[in-house]
């Protein structure tokens, strides 16, 4: 079949829909929301229109640069965490047998899926001093008495990496699944034990997918935003958490939306980034 | 020998990282009594009942079956002509709307949430309950987006070549080859919204979180006042939803395709 470039006005029926329904809902509330950085907060909670910097200018404060730098650098601790743990599960995954891997895709999507909400209410139970695992080592003799292990950094730390390692696995998993296998056999047939050949061939081999897989887990991470609530006390509060805070209980609009665009700035050149690391490799 | 060694333990102390905090969640959902323990003192399933039986559950729950219904039916329908027009047509500007259609969901989600949060008070339907519907169903058009292309890529354009030679019209081929070869993408990518829908906490928070109660919105509600069983019920009940949906998605399609594998049935 030759692809035909749409020549009647009846041939772009098909976009009409989803064309509109993009641009109404998606372009122009994004649009809105840039306007509404610029613009002047009332102490009365509302906003009226204006075209001020006074929310960017807020970004210069300590406490501002404090949040985030705790945000990116909690973001690149997740991340380094998941794709440590990721890569070699994720290699061992993709070289099982086919039943093994559909149980844990299932498994892993079932766990992505799930709502930040039953995340955090899951793992502040576990490290709860009622019915957490402080109860274990206690009746294995480890401990003297159960302790609450949240909220503090750990227990965030350990939220984030549950919540973002399905995901990690799932980005590397086609990179994995295309993997030359003759890449290893021929290491193997050329004398190298599997460990040596996992870090001199495959490793390597996927530098670049790592580092797009590093990358992209960090966006996911940033976005993180009831975790350090639920887990954390408010100095653990990411970027993500305080924009909820300024739009929902400061009812400081501007400021949230002004927070939002520069998150939204730092994902588009993270982004980019991955996808230009990424095109390497196609390169390559 | 050592290797099958490596993989055994590292695929058992992931799973018990995975697994580990919903097992305790199922054993405090069958709790006898009203507060939080583990080891679960005595059983009772009246947690799971309650979710069916108390008001307020069912009807955060009515709310979110129907929001995910209707948002995940909303995504399908913005995807597949625009997919279906990727595929027929050499449009390559057109692909600015496929960029706009994956955007929501690479980017945090609070910034969607934000931008619908102004744009509903903007346009003052704050606080309307459809106005969960768009905004879900524009939040997760990228999935039905992504297997729809990925089932369109699949099929064989001599079947269409065929058709059309034999003189059926665009109309006839998308009844009787494309629909039916895309059906499986089309429902998978319908499942995925579903499910995610059904999840989903600070886009539905910020359009209708003082008006409508979904499930997620009615758990961190909670929360707040305290625990109750029935949060890990609830919680059991999600996980259960969605290893079934994405069970049978695996069951009746090719899941490490769906995901990005090469085809590798064998």
């Amino acid at each position: 079949m030759r692809l035909e470039p749409p020549r009647r006005a009846l041939d772009y029926a098909p976009l009409v829909f989803p064309a509109v329904m993009l641009t109404v809902f998606f372009v122009v509330p994004f649009g809105i929301m840039v306007m509404v950085s610029f613009f002047q907060r009332q102490p009365a909670g509302f906003y009226t229109p204006a075209f001020v910097f006074a929310s960017y200018e807020r970004f210069l404060t300590a406490f501002f640069g404090g949040v985030l730098g705790f945000s990116l650098g909690l973001a690149a601790l997740v991340a380094l965490i998941c794709v440590v743990i990721g890569f070699p599960f994720t290699y061992e995954l993709a070289r099982a047998r086919r039943s093994v891997q559909v149980v844990w895709l299932v498994a892993l999507l079932s766990i992505l899926s799930l709502s930040e909400v039953v995340i955090g209410f899951a793992w502040s139970t576990l490290l709860s001093r009622t019915a957490g695992i402080s109860n274990l080592l206690v009746w294995l003799g480890l401990m003297e008495k159960p302790t609450a292990l949240t909220p503090n950094f750990g227990a965030v730390l350990t939220g984030m990496v549950y919540q973002a390692l399905p995901y990690t696995v799932l980005v590397l998993y086609p990179a994995m699944a295309r993997l030359d296998p003759t890449l290893m056999e021929a290491s193997r047939t050329l004398g190298a034990p599997p460990l040596k050949a996992f870090l001199t061939v495959v490793v390597p081999a996927l530098r670049n997918t790592i580092l797009a897989t590093f990358i992209m887990v960090f966006v996911f991470a940033l976005g993180s935003y009831l975790l350090p609530q639920l887990l954390g006390r408010p100095q653990h509060w990411t970027l993500s958490v305080l924009i909820t805070d300024q739009a929902i209980y400061q009812s400081n609009m501007p400021f949230a939306a002004a927070m939002a665009v520069f998150l939204v700035l730092v994902t588009l050149a993270l982004v980019g980034l991955s996808l230009l690391v990424g095109r390497k490799e196609i390169a390559a | 020998m050592s290797a099958t060694l490596f993989r055994r333990c590292l695929f058992t102390l992931v799973a018990v990282f995975l697994a580990a905090p919903l097992i305790v969640i199922a054993g405090v959902s069958v709790n006898g009594q009203r507060t939080l323990v583990f080891p679960p003192v005595g059983f009772s399933t009246r947690w799971y009942g309650d979710i069916f039986a108390d008001a307020a559950w069912r009807s955060a729950l009515t709310a979110s079956v129907t929001v995910a219904t209707l948002a995940a039916a909303l995504a399908v329908a913005v995807a597949f002509p625009l997919s279906w027009f990727l595929w027929r047509r050499h449009a390559p500007w057109a692909r600015v709307f496929q960029i706009l259609g994956t955007a929501p969901f690479v980017l945090p989600p609070v910034i969607t949430a934000l931008g619908f949060l102004t744009f509903w008070t903007s346009v003052g339907a704050y606080g309307q309950p459809w106005t969960v519907v768009i905004a879900h169903g524009i939040f997760f058009v990228t999935l039905p987006l992504v297997t729809l292309s990925l089932g369109f890529a699949s099929i064989d354009r001599a079947l269409v070549e065929a058709a059309s030679t034999m003189g059926a019209d665009d109309r006839t081929i998308l009844r009787t080859i494309v629909l039916p070869l895309i059906r499986p993408y089309l429902i998978s990518g319908f499942a995925f919204a579903f499910v995610l829908s059904l999840n989903e906490y600070i886009v539905a928070y910020m359009a209708v979180g003082f008006t409508l109660e979904t499930l997620p919105i009615k758990i961190f509600n909670s929360l707040r006042y305290g625990y109750t069983p029935t949060m890990a019920a609830v919680s059991i009940l999600f996980v259960a939803v969605a290893a079934l949906i994405f069970g049978l998605i695996a069951r009746f399609g090719d899941l490490p395709k769906l995901l990005g594998a090469w085809s590798s049935r064998n």
